[in-house]
Protein backbone atom coordinates (compact mmCIF):
# COMPACT_ATOMS: atom_id res chain seq x y z
CA UNK A 1 0.00 0.00 0.00
CA UNK A 2 2.85 2.14 0.99
CA UNK A 3 4.47 2.21 -2.39
CA UNK A 4 0.70 3.36 -3.57
CA UNK A 5 2.58 7.05 -2.25
CA UNK A 6 4.21 7.99 -6.10
CA UNK A 7 0.28 7.87 -7.44
CA UNK A 8 -1.04 10.20 -4.20
CA UNK A 9 2.13 12.56 -4.53
CA UNK A 10 1.22 13.00 -8.41
CA UNK A 11 -2.98 13.32 -8.24
CA UNK A 12 -1.97 16.33 -4.77
CA UNK A 13 0.78 17.92 -6.94
CA UNK A 14 -0.99 18.66 -9.81
CA UNK A 15 -4.13 19.74 -8.10
CA UNK A 16 -1.86 22.20 -6.18
CA UNK A 17 -0.20 22.87 -9.36
CA UNK A 18 2.80 22.70 -8.51
CA UNK A 19 5.53 22.34 -11.06
CA UNK A 20 5.00 19.47 -12.55
CA UNK A 21 8.75 18.21 -13.13
CA UNK A 22 9.31 19.11 -9.10
CA UNK A 23 5.85 16.66 -8.08
CA UNK A 24 7.13 13.70 -10.74
CA UNK A 25 10.80 14.27 -9.15
CA UNK A 26 9.00 13.71 -5.44
CA UNK A 27 6.53 10.90 -6.87
CA UNK A 28 9.89 9.27 -8.20
CA UNK A 29 11.74 9.64 -5.05
CA UNK A 30 8.56 8.34 -2.73
CA UNK A 31 8.12 5.25 -4.57
CA UNK A 32 11.48 4.39 -4.87
CA UNK A 33 12.06 5.01 -1.11
CA UNK A 34 8.78 3.23 0.42
CA UNK A 35 10.43 0.12 -1.95
CA UNK A 36 13.46 0.29 -0.29
CA UNK A 37 15.93 1.92 -2.51
CA UNK A 38 18.49 4.09 -1.47
CA UNK A 39 18.53 7.49 -3.17
CA UNK A 40 22.02 6.52 -5.27
CA UNK A 41 19.76 3.52 -6.53
CA UNK A 42 16.64 5.86 -7.34
CA UNK A 43 19.43 8.47 -8.88
CA UNK A 44 21.03 5.37 -11.34
CA UNK A 45 17.52 4.91 -12.47
CA UNK A 46 16.27 8.21 -13.23
CA UNK A 47 19.60 8.43 -14.98
CA UNK A 48 19.34 5.26 -17.07
CA UNK A 49 15.42 5.34 -17.79
CA UNK A 50 16.04 9.07 -18.47
CA UNK A 51 18.63 8.54 -21.56
CA UNK A 52 16.46 5.28 -22.63
CA UNK A 53 14.34 7.60 -23.62
CA UNK A 54 15.79 10.55 -25.56
CA UNK A 55 13.99 9.22 -28.83
CA UNK A 56 10.65 10.78 -27.49
CA UNK A 57 12.74 14.62 -27.33
CA UNK A 58 15.17 14.06 -30.13
CA UNK A 59 12.29 14.84 -33.06
CA UNK A 60 10.97 17.76 -31.05
CA UNK A 61 14.68 19.47 -30.62
CA UNK A 62 16.00 18.60 -34.37
CA UNK A 63 13.11 20.16 -36.12
CA UNK A 64 12.97 23.70 -33.91
CA UNK A 65 14.89 25.29 -36.23
CA UNK A 66 13.57 24.60 -39.51
CA UNK A 67 9.69 25.16 -37.89
CA UNK A 68 10.85 27.95 -36.26
CA UNK A 69 12.36 29.31 -40.10
CA UNK A 70 9.50 28.32 -41.84
CA UNK A 71 6.78 30.05 -39.21
CA UNK A 72 8.63 33.46 -39.20
CA UNK A 73 8.77 33.34 -42.90
CA UNK A 74 4.94 33.29 -42.95
CA UNK A 75 4.62 29.58 -43.11
CA UNK A 76 0.68 30.36 -40.43
CA UNK A 77 -0.13 32.90 -42.49
CA UNK A 78 -0.38 30.82 -45.90
CA UNK A 79 -1.97 27.91 -44.15
CA UNK A 80 -4.76 30.62 -43.30
CA UNK A 81 -4.95 31.70 -46.82
CA UNK A 82 -5.37 28.19 -48.31
CA UNK A 83 -7.76 27.07 -45.54
CA UNK A 84 -10.08 30.56 -45.95
CA UNK A 85 -10.69 29.46 -49.50
CA UNK A 86 -12.20 26.30 -48.74
CA UNK A 87 -15.87 26.64 -47.01
CA UNK A 88 -16.32 22.97 -45.80
CA UNK A 89 -12.85 23.53 -43.57
CA UNK A 90 -14.19 24.05 -40.19
CA UNK A 91 -11.30 23.24 -37.03
CA UNK A 92 -12.98 19.90 -36.18
CA UNK A 93 -12.57 18.42 -39.92
CA UNK A 94 -9.28 19.94 -40.19
CA UNK A 95 -8.10 18.00 -37.44
CA UNK A 96 -10.77 14.61 -37.99
CA UNK A 97 -8.82 14.63 -41.57
CA UNK A 98 -5.35 14.81 -40.28
CA UNK A 99 -6.41 11.97 -37.36
CA UNK A 100 -7.55 9.83 -40.32
CA UNK A 101 -4.32 10.30 -42.39
CA UNK A 102 -2.03 9.70 -39.37
CA UNK A 103 -4.01 6.56 -38.47
CA UNK A 104 -4.12 5.47 -42.08
CA UNK A 105 -0.54 5.65 -42.97
CA UNK A 106 0.77 4.38 -39.86
CA UNK A 107 -1.48 1.09 -39.55
CA UNK A 108 0.80 0.29 -43.15
CA UNK A 109 4.01 1.41 -41.27
CA UNK A 110 4.75 4.86 -42.81
CA UNK A 111 5.06 7.57 -39.93
CA UNK A 112 4.25 10.82 -41.07
CA UNK A 113 3.28 14.08 -38.76
CA UNK A 114 4.45 14.08 -35.57
CA UNK A 115 3.33 17.23 -32.67
CA UNK A 116 6.42 18.51 -33.49
CA UNK A 117 6.87 17.99 -37.36
CA UNK A 118 3.25 18.20 -38.27
CA UNK A 119 0.78 19.45 -35.37
CA UNK A 120 2.57 22.64 -34.62
CA UNK A 121 3.34 24.10 -37.76
CA UNK A 122 0.69 23.05 -39.85
CA UNK A 123 -2.42 21.37 -38.27
CA UNK A 124 -3.09 23.83 -35.53
CA UNK A 125 -2.50 26.93 -37.34
CA UNK A 126 -5.09 25.73 -40.21
CA UNK A 127 -7.68 24.56 -37.87
CA UNK A 128 -7.37 27.68 -35.96
CA UNK A 129 -7.54 29.43 -39.12
CA UNK A 130 -10.80 27.20 -40.52
CA UNK A 131 -12.09 28.40 -37.28
CA UNK A 132 -11.77 32.24 -37.87
CA UNK A 133 -13.27 31.96 -41.09
CA UNK A 134 -16.80 30.76 -39.66
CA UNK A 135 -16.85 32.56 -36.63
CA UNK A 136 -14.53 35.85 -36.86
CA UNK A 137 -12.34 36.39 -33.95
CA UNK A 138 -11.11 33.64 -31.57
CA UNK A 139 -11.25 33.38 -27.74
CA UNK A 140 -8.02 32.98 -26.22
CA UNK A 141 -9.91 29.60 -24.70
CA UNK A 142 -11.00 28.33 -28.36
CA UNK A 143 -7.69 28.60 -29.61
CA UNK A 144 -6.12 26.73 -26.67
CA UNK A 145 -8.93 23.67 -27.13
CA UNK A 146 -8.57 23.68 -30.69
CA UNK A 147 -4.79 23.24 -29.92
CA UNK A 148 -5.68 20.35 -28.03
CA UNK A 149 -7.72 19.16 -30.12
CA UNK A 150 -5.12 19.06 -33.19
CA UNK A 151 -2.74 17.31 -30.46
CA UNK A 152 -5.28 15.30 -29.17
CA UNK A 153 -5.73 13.96 -33.36
CA UNK A 154 -2.12 13.33 -33.52
CA UNK A 155 -2.49 11.12 -30.23
CA UNK A 156 -5.24 9.13 -31.35
CA UNK A 157 -4.58 8.72 -34.72
CA UNK A 158 -0.49 7.62 -34.04
CA UNK A 159 -1.70 5.37 -31.10
CA UNK A 160 -4.57 3.39 -32.08
CA UNK A 161 -3.32 3.18 -35.38
CA UNK A 162 0.32 1.64 -35.32
CA UNK A 163 -0.80 -1.65 -33.69
CA UNK A 164 -2.79 -2.69 -37.16
CA UNK A 165 0.99 -2.65 -38.25
CA UNK A 166 3.02 -6.20 -37.01
CA UNK A 167 6.16 -5.21 -37.21
CA UNK A 168 5.85 -2.06 -34.71
CA UNK A 169 7.44 -2.25 -31.05
CA UNK A 170 4.20 -2.06 -29.12
CA UNK A 171 3.09 -5.41 -30.97
CA UNK A 172 6.58 -6.72 -30.88
CA UNK A 173 6.96 -5.95 -26.90
CA UNK A 174 3.67 -8.07 -26.29
CA UNK A 175 4.91 -10.66 -27.99
CA UNK A 176 7.76 -10.94 -26.22
CA UNK A 177 5.77 -10.65 -23.08
CA UNK A 178 2.82 -13.58 -24.08
CA UNK A 179 6.25 -16.06 -24.65
CA UNK A 180 7.68 -15.18 -21.28
CA UNK A 181 4.88 -16.24 -19.61
CA UNK A 182 4.46 -19.61 -22.16
CA UNK A 183 1.85 -18.17 -24.24
CA UNK A 184 2.16 -18.17 -28.11
CA UNK A 185 0.30 -15.43 -29.81
CA UNK A 186 0.34 -14.69 -32.97
CA UNK A 187 1.21 -10.90 -34.32
CA UNK A 188 -0.76 -11.38 -36.95
CA UNK A 189 -4.07 -12.38 -34.75
CA UNK A 190 -2.65 -9.07 -32.53
CA UNK A 191 -2.76 -7.06 -35.36
CA UNK A 192 -6.38 -7.95 -36.55
CA UNK A 193 -7.94 -7.00 -33.23
CA UNK A 194 -6.46 -4.05 -32.88
CA UNK A 195 -8.78 -3.23 -35.84
CA UNK A 196 -12.13 -2.64 -34.11
CA UNK A 197 -10.36 -0.61 -31.12
CA UNK A 198 -8.83 1.89 -33.99
CA UNK A 199 -12.03 2.47 -35.70
CA UNK A 200 -13.94 2.96 -32.44
CA UNK A 201 -10.89 5.49 -31.42
CA UNK A 202 -11.96 6.94 -34.44
CA UNK A 203 -15.49 7.58 -34.24
CA UNK A 204 -14.51 8.84 -30.30
CA UNK A 205 -12.64 11.41 -32.14
CA UNK A 206 -15.01 12.22 -34.86
CA UNK A 207 -17.41 13.02 -32.15
CA UNK A 208 -14.92 15.23 -29.78
CA UNK A 209 -14.27 17.08 -33.14
CA UNK A 210 -18.20 17.34 -33.56
CA UNK A 211 -18.62 19.04 -30.26
CA UNK A 212 -15.18 21.29 -30.64
CA UNK A 213 -17.14 22.85 -33.69
CA UNK A 214 -20.42 23.30 -32.07
CA UNK A 215 -18.72 25.06 -28.80
CA UNK A 216 -16.87 27.34 -30.88
CA UNK A 217 -19.72 28.41 -32.87
CA UNK A 218 -21.66 28.90 -29.36
CA UNK A 219 -18.83 31.08 -28.09
CA UNK A 220 -18.93 33.11 -31.16
CA UNK A 221 -22.54 33.50 -30.78
CA UNK A 222 -21.69 34.47 -26.89
CA UNK A 223 -19.17 36.78 -28.30
CA UNK A 224 -21.50 38.65 -31.08
CA UNK A 225 -24.14 39.03 -29.09
CA UNK A 226 -22.50 40.04 -25.24
CA UNK A 227 -25.96 40.38 -23.42
CA UNK A 228 -26.82 36.95 -24.29
CA UNK A 229 -30.78 38.25 -24.68
CA UNK A 230 -31.74 35.26 -27.28
CA UNK B 1 29.46 -1.66 -38.28
CA UNK B 2 27.13 1.26 -38.73
CA UNK B 3 28.51 4.15 -40.05
CA UNK B 4 25.04 6.45 -38.70
CA UNK B 5 24.18 5.78 -34.95
CA UNK B 6 21.23 6.69 -33.21
CA UNK B 7 24.27 7.98 -30.69
CA UNK B 8 25.27 10.26 -33.57
CA UNK B 9 21.72 11.76 -33.75
CA UNK B 10 21.98 11.93 -29.92
CA UNK B 11 25.09 14.33 -30.03
CA UNK B 12 24.07 16.44 -32.78
CA UNK B 13 20.58 17.34 -30.35
CA UNK B 14 23.19 17.94 -27.72
CA UNK B 15 25.68 20.08 -29.19
CA UNK B 16 22.70 22.27 -30.87
CA UNK B 17 21.58 22.45 -26.81
CA UNK B 18 24.69 24.17 -26.52
CA UNK B 19 25.17 26.61 -29.24
CA UNK B 20 21.19 27.46 -27.84
CA UNK B 21 22.55 27.61 -24.44
CA UNK B 22 25.39 29.74 -25.41
CA UNK B 23 22.98 32.37 -27.37
CA UNK B 24 20.85 32.16 -24.43
CA UNK B 25 24.23 33.30 -21.99
CA UNK B 26 24.89 36.30 -24.50
CA UNK B 27 21.26 37.46 -24.25
CA UNK B 28 21.98 40.56 -22.22
CA UNK B 29 18.09 41.36 -22.19
CA UNK B 30 17.50 37.67 -21.01
CA UNK B 31 16.00 37.64 -17.21
CA UNK B 32 17.19 34.55 -16.39
CA UNK B 33 20.14 33.92 -18.57
CA UNK B 34 22.53 31.91 -16.56
CA UNK B 35 20.06 29.25 -15.17
CA UNK B 36 18.52 28.51 -18.24
CA UNK B 37 21.84 28.65 -20.16
CA UNK B 38 22.62 26.22 -17.49
CA UNK B 39 19.57 24.05 -17.67
CA UNK B 40 19.72 23.45 -21.82
CA UNK B 41 23.80 23.07 -21.51
CA UNK B 42 22.95 19.86 -18.76
CA UNK B 43 20.51 18.80 -20.94
CA UNK B 44 22.98 18.81 -24.07
CA UNK B 45 25.61 17.12 -21.72
CA UNK B 46 22.94 13.86 -20.64
CA UNK B 47 22.05 13.66 -24.62
CA UNK B 48 25.80 13.60 -25.63
CA UNK B 49 27.18 11.54 -22.40
CA UNK B 50 24.41 9.09 -21.85
CA UNK B 51 26.63 6.44 -23.20
CA UNK B 52 29.81 7.66 -21.31
CA UNK B 53 28.63 8.61 -18.37
CA UNK B 54 27.46 6.62 -15.13
CA UNK B 55 23.56 6.57 -15.38
CA UNK B 56 23.74 7.65 -11.20
CA UNK B 57 25.73 11.00 -13.17
CA UNK B 58 22.74 11.64 -15.39
CA UNK B 59 20.15 10.99 -12.69
CA UNK B 60 22.03 13.88 -10.49
CA UNK B 61 21.68 16.31 -13.31
CA UNK B 62 18.28 15.50 -14.34
CA UNK B 63 17.33 16.69 -10.71
CA UNK B 64 19.80 20.05 -11.04
CA UNK B 65 17.90 20.33 -14.41
CA UNK B 66 14.27 19.37 -11.85
CA UNK B 67 15.85 22.24 -9.29
CA UNK B 68 16.09 25.10 -11.56
CA UNK B 69 12.75 24.00 -13.57
CA UNK B 70 11.34 24.55 -9.73
CA UNK B 71 13.01 27.82 -8.99
CA UNK B 72 11.64 29.53 -12.34
CA UNK B 73 15.22 30.09 -13.21
CA UNK B 74 14.26 28.62 -16.58
CA UNK B 75 12.10 31.33 -18.41
CA UNK B 76 11.93 33.30 -21.75
CA UNK B 77 13.92 35.75 -23.17
CA UNK B 78 12.93 39.00 -24.09
CA UNK B 79 10.85 38.70 -27.42
CA UNK B 80 12.17 39.43 -31.02
CA UNK B 81 8.88 38.16 -32.94
CA UNK B 82 8.41 39.78 -36.07
CA UNK B 83 5.39 41.60 -36.70
CA UNK B 84 2.10 39.59 -38.43
CA UNK B 85 3.01 42.30 -41.51
CA UNK B 86 6.15 40.90 -41.84
CA UNK B 87 5.31 37.84 -42.22
CA UNK B 88 2.55 38.25 -44.62
CA UNK B 89 4.38 39.59 -46.65
CA UNK B 90 6.80 36.65 -46.76
CA UNK B 91 3.74 34.73 -47.25
CA UNK B 92 2.47 36.19 -50.02
CA UNK B 93 5.92 36.39 -51.95
CA UNK B 94 6.58 32.53 -51.48
CA UNK B 95 3.69 31.45 -51.80
CA UNK B 96 3.03 26.94 -51.65
CA UNK B 97 6.76 27.23 -51.50
CA UNK B 98 6.70 27.81 -47.94
CA UNK B 99 5.54 24.34 -47.12
CA UNK B 100 8.11 21.85 -49.14
CA UNK B 101 10.32 22.44 -46.00
CA UNK B 102 7.65 21.26 -44.08
CA UNK B 103 6.46 18.45 -46.77
CA UNK B 104 10.25 17.30 -46.73
CA UNK B 105 10.28 15.97 -43.50
CA UNK B 106 7.77 13.14 -43.19
CA UNK B 107 9.18 12.62 -46.68
CA UNK B 108 12.20 11.82 -46.39
CA UNK B 109 10.84 10.00 -42.93
CA UNK B 110 9.44 7.64 -45.08
CA UNK B 111 11.79 7.11 -48.02
CA UNK B 112 14.25 6.69 -45.41
CA UNK B 113 12.59 4.15 -43.49
CA UNK B 114 12.02 1.94 -46.21
CA UNK B 115 15.45 2.37 -48.11
CA UNK B 116 18.17 3.11 -45.60
CA UNK B 117 17.83 0.33 -43.53
CA UNK B 118 18.59 -2.22 -46.56
CA UNK B 119 21.64 -0.28 -47.24
CA UNK B 120 24.75 -2.03 -46.29
CA UNK B 121 28.27 -3.49 -47.70
CA UNK B 122 29.03 -6.63 -46.19
CA UNK B 123 28.69 -6.15 -42.27
CA UNK B 124 29.12 -2.56 -43.13
CA UNK B 125 25.98 -0.80 -42.68
CA UNK B 126 24.96 2.86 -43.48
CA UNK B 127 22.05 3.36 -40.65
CA UNK B 128 21.53 0.96 -37.61
CA UNK B 129 18.84 -1.09 -39.25
CA UNK B 130 16.89 -1.32 -35.39
CA UNK B 131 16.79 2.55 -35.02
CA UNK B 132 16.19 3.50 -38.92
CA UNK B 133 12.95 5.53 -38.26
CA UNK B 134 14.56 7.66 -35.94
CA UNK B 135 17.66 8.24 -38.01
CA UNK B 136 15.59 8.66 -41.02
CA UNK B 137 13.40 11.87 -39.35
CA UNK B 138 16.72 13.14 -38.02
CA UNK B 139 18.42 13.66 -41.40
CA UNK B 140 14.94 14.57 -42.57
CA UNK B 141 14.88 17.44 -40.01
CA UNK B 142 18.77 18.59 -41.27
CA UNK B 143 17.59 18.10 -44.90
CA UNK B 144 14.30 20.22 -44.27
CA UNK B 145 16.58 22.89 -42.54
CA UNK B 146 18.78 23.39 -45.45
CA UNK B 147 15.66 23.54 -48.15
CA UNK B 148 14.25 25.85 -45.56
CA UNK B 149 17.33 28.21 -45.76
CA UNK B 150 17.68 28.08 -49.74
CA UNK B 151 13.80 28.80 -50.12
CA UNK B 152 13.57 31.70 -47.54
CA UNK B 153 17.38 32.96 -48.26
CA UNK B 154 17.90 33.08 -44.19
CA UNK B 155 20.82 32.48 -42.95
CA UNK B 156 22.16 29.55 -40.32
CA UNK B 157 21.83 32.59 -37.49
CA UNK B 158 18.41 33.32 -38.17
CA UNK B 159 17.72 29.52 -38.11
CA UNK B 160 19.53 29.48 -34.89
CA UNK B 161 18.14 32.28 -33.59
CA UNK B 162 14.44 31.31 -34.55
CA UNK B 163 15.15 27.93 -32.80
CA UNK B 164 16.44 29.31 -29.67
CA UNK B 165 12.71 31.11 -29.75
CA UNK B 166 10.65 28.18 -29.73
CA UNK B 167 13.04 25.74 -27.86
CA UNK B 168 12.31 28.95 -24.64
CA UNK B 169 8.52 28.53 -25.34
CA UNK B 170 8.82 24.96 -25.33
CA UNK B 171 11.01 25.30 -21.79
CA UNK B 172 10.90 22.77 -18.83
CA UNK B 173 8.19 21.31 -20.36
CA UNK B 174 10.47 19.78 -23.46
CA UNK B 175 11.78 17.32 -20.34
CA UNK B 176 8.54 15.96 -19.17
CA UNK B 177 7.99 13.01 -21.39
CA UNK B 178 11.39 11.83 -20.36
CA UNK B 179 10.48 12.41 -16.89
CA UNK B 180 7.62 10.32 -16.44
CA UNK B 181 8.72 7.79 -18.87
CA UNK B 182 11.72 7.75 -15.36
CA UNK B 183 9.10 7.45 -13.06
CA UNK B 184 6.75 5.02 -14.59
CA UNK B 185 10.30 2.95 -14.93
CA UNK B 186 10.59 3.22 -11.12
CA UNK B 187 7.23 2.47 -10.69
CA UNK B 188 7.26 -1.00 -12.20
CA UNK B 189 11.02 -1.47 -10.26
CA UNK B 190 8.66 -0.83 -7.23
CA UNK B 191 6.36 -3.21 -8.02
CA UNK B 192 3.45 -0.77 -8.00
CA UNK B 193 1.21 -2.80 -10.73
CA UNK B 194 1.28 -5.74 -8.25
CA UNK B 195 -0.10 -3.83 -5.82
CA UNK B 196 -2.95 -2.01 -7.82
CA UNK B 197 -3.42 -5.96 -9.15
CA UNK B 198 -3.93 -6.93 -6.03
CA UNK B 199 -6.50 -3.98 -4.73
CA UNK B 200 -8.44 -4.54 -7.39
CA UNK B 201 -8.54 -8.22 -7.21
CA UNK B 202 -9.98 -7.85 -3.60
CA UNK B 203 -12.34 -4.48 -4.48
CA UNK B 204 -14.06 -6.33 -7.93
CA UNK B 205 -16.33 -9.24 -8.83
CA UNK B 206 -13.20 -10.80 -10.95
CA UNK B 207 -15.24 -14.07 -11.10
CA UNK B 208 -18.03 -12.34 -13.90
CA UNK B 209 -16.27 -12.47 -17.22
CA UNK B 210 -17.11 -8.48 -18.31
CA UNK B 211 -16.25 -6.79 -14.82
CA UNK B 212 -12.72 -8.57 -15.16
CA UNK B 213 -12.31 -7.01 -18.80
CA UNK B 214 -13.75 -3.60 -17.57
CA UNK B 215 -11.46 -4.16 -14.62
CA UNK B 216 -8.52 -4.64 -16.91
CA UNK B 217 -9.04 -1.70 -19.32
CA UNK B 218 -9.94 0.65 -16.51
CA UNK B 219 -6.63 0.01 -14.70
CA UNK B 220 -4.70 0.10 -18.04
CA UNK B 221 -5.80 3.59 -18.89
CA UNK B 222 -5.53 4.63 -15.54
CA UNK B 223 -1.91 3.27 -15.40
CA UNK B 224 -1.32 4.77 -18.93
CA UNK B 225 -2.36 8.43 -17.89
CA UNK B 226 0.01 7.79 -14.72
CA UNK B 227 3.05 6.72 -16.18
CA UNK B 228 2.64 8.76 -19.27
CA UNK B 229 3.13 5.82 -21.21
CA UNK B 230 1.49 2.08 -21.95
CA UNK B 231 4.63 0.08 -22.13
CA UNK B 232 5.20 0.05 -18.67
CA UNK B 233 1.36 -0.33 -17.86
CA UNK B 234 1.02 -3.18 -20.50
CA UNK B 235 3.48 -5.59 -18.26
CA UNK B 236 2.06 -4.29 -15.16
CA UNK B 237 -1.28 -4.37 -15.55
CA UNK B 238 -1.47 -7.85 -17.99
CA UNK B 239 0.98 -9.45 -15.62
CA UNK B 240 -1.47 -8.51 -12.79
CA UNK B 241 -5.34 -8.71 -13.74
CA UNK B 242 -5.09 -9.64 -17.35
CA UNK B 243 -3.37 -13.07 -17.29
CA UNK B 244 -5.31 -14.21 -13.62
CA UNK B 245 -8.34 -12.97 -14.09
CA UNK B 246 -9.59 -13.11 -17.93
CA UNK B 247 -7.14 -16.05 -19.66
CA UNK B 248 -6.82 -18.46 -16.55
CA UNK B 249 -10.12 -17.82 -15.53
CA UNK B 250 -12.13 -17.09 -18.38
CA UNK B 251 -10.28 -18.59 -21.19
CA UNK B 252 -11.87 -17.68 -23.31
CA UNK B 253 -10.25 -16.57 -26.61
CA UNK B 254 -12.64 -13.46 -28.30
CA UNK B 255 -12.82 -12.05 -24.47
CA UNK B 256 -8.97 -12.10 -24.06
CA UNK B 257 -7.96 -10.46 -27.95
CA UNK B 258 -10.68 -7.68 -27.31
CA UNK B 259 -9.08 -6.76 -24.02
CA UNK B 260 -5.72 -6.60 -25.44
CA UNK B 261 -6.44 -4.01 -27.61
CA UNK B 262 -8.18 -2.31 -25.04
CA UNK B 263 -5.15 0.39 -23.74
CA UNK B 264 -3.82 2.97 -24.97
CA UNK B 265 -0.54 2.67 -26.27
CA UNK B 266 2.60 4.89 -26.19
Amino acid sequence: MIKLIGVALIAAGFALRVNTLLVVLAAGLATGFAAGFSLNEIMAMIGKYFSDNRAMTLPIVLMLPVVGLLERYGLKERAEVLIRRSKAATAGRVILLYTAVRQISISLGVSIGGHAGAVRPLVAPMAEAAARGSGGELSSASVVQIRAHAAAGENIGNFFGEDIFIAVGAILLMKGFFEAQGMNVSVWAMALWGIPTAFIAFAAMWWRCRLLDRRIERAAAVETNPGGAQ
Amino acid sequence: MKIITVEACYAVVGLYLFVLAGRIAAERDHPRRWGSALFWTLLGVTFIGAKVLAPIIIGYFVVAMVVLAAMGQVTRGASHETSRQERVGHAERLRNRIFWPALLIPATAVVGTLILGELHHGDVWLVEPKQVTLIALSLGAMLALIVAMRTTGANVGAASREGSRLLQTLGWSLILPQMLAALGGIFAKAGVGEVVAGLVAQAVPTGVPWVAVLAYCGGMALFTMVMGNAFAAFAVITGGIGLPFIVKLHCSRPWRRISIWCRRCC
